[in-house]
């Protein structure tokens, strides 16, 4: 299974997004379905970097692409702070645009792009994200 | 990231190309920022080159829009189908007019 370890830099989601695309070519995705894989991943590891990893507690992001009968599951592994995505409210986007907030837009974006985002946590293995996209 | 600034007899328009990610986002967002600065509320965001637009993008186009109006607006043009389709997704295609063309957004002011 093609996987690459990242250090939980900004910059490196470019190099980030270069894996997985070239993976959900590879797994028979269409460009709709590879640009979904493309930004559920970019979020998922901004939030991983921004939010999961700061400034004190920088770590690496390893990312594997499992190709399926019927897709391409991602799954992203790190050891930041454990986090709830279902604790994440969804945005609320049918506001007047003075009212609109910007939080929790990119946990929403991952599970609208994606056919099924799970999360996990252990002690041992940290935080464990897996996305699956359906051809 | 490059960013070019042209202006307009009646707006600003601001081009980049590639990725807006939470890498470059700020960046894009400062260059904004300056020309609102210099009093400038209409402007295109000609998105002609731009392949790919995370939500740390679509953030500093919302803050803009907040701070172009009621004086003026910010309006997209060219906006490739992907970014168009998870802008429409996620509900926030409502707070920007999309012009197919850099011309009509320009002829729009």
């Amino acid at each position: 299974m093609p996987t690459r370890k990242f250090s939980g830099k900004l910059e490196n989601l470019e190099k980030i997004c270069v894996f997985v695309t070239r993976q959900a070519r590879a797994a028979g995705l269409d460009e709709r379905q590879v640009y979904a894989v493309q930004l559920a991943v970019d979020e998922a590891a901004t939030n991983i970097i921004e939010h999961g990893y700061r400034e004190s507690t920088r770590g690496d992001l390893q990312i594997s692409c499992e190709p399926q009968t019927d897709g391409l599951r991602v799954t992203l592994h790190d050891h930041a702070p454990p986090f709830e995505p279902d604790d994440i409210p969804d945005p609320v986007t049918d506001v007047p645009l003075d009212k609109l907030k910007s939080r929790g837009l990119g946990i929403f974006l991952m599970r609208k792009m994606m056919d099924e985002v799970h999360y996990h946590f252990d002690l041992n293995h940290g935080n464990t994200l897996t996305m699956l996209k359906k051809r | 990231m490059n960013i070019q600034t042209t202006e307009h007899k009646r707006c600003t328009v601001i081009k980049t190309s590639g990725r807006v990610d939470g890498s470059n986002a700020p960046d894009l967002g400062k260059e904004l920022k300056t020309i609102i600065e210099k009093g400038v509320f209409n402007i295109v965001f000609d998105m002609s080159d731009v392949n790919f637009m995370a939500s740390a993008g679509w953030w500093v186009l919302i803050d803009t829009q907040k701070n172009c109006k009621p004086r003026g607006e910010l309006v997209l043009a060219a906006v490739d189908k992907g970014i168009k389709d998870s802008l429409n997704l996620v509900g926030m295609g409502t707070y920007f007019k999309i012009f197919d063309d850099l011309i009509s957004a320009v002829g729009s002011f």
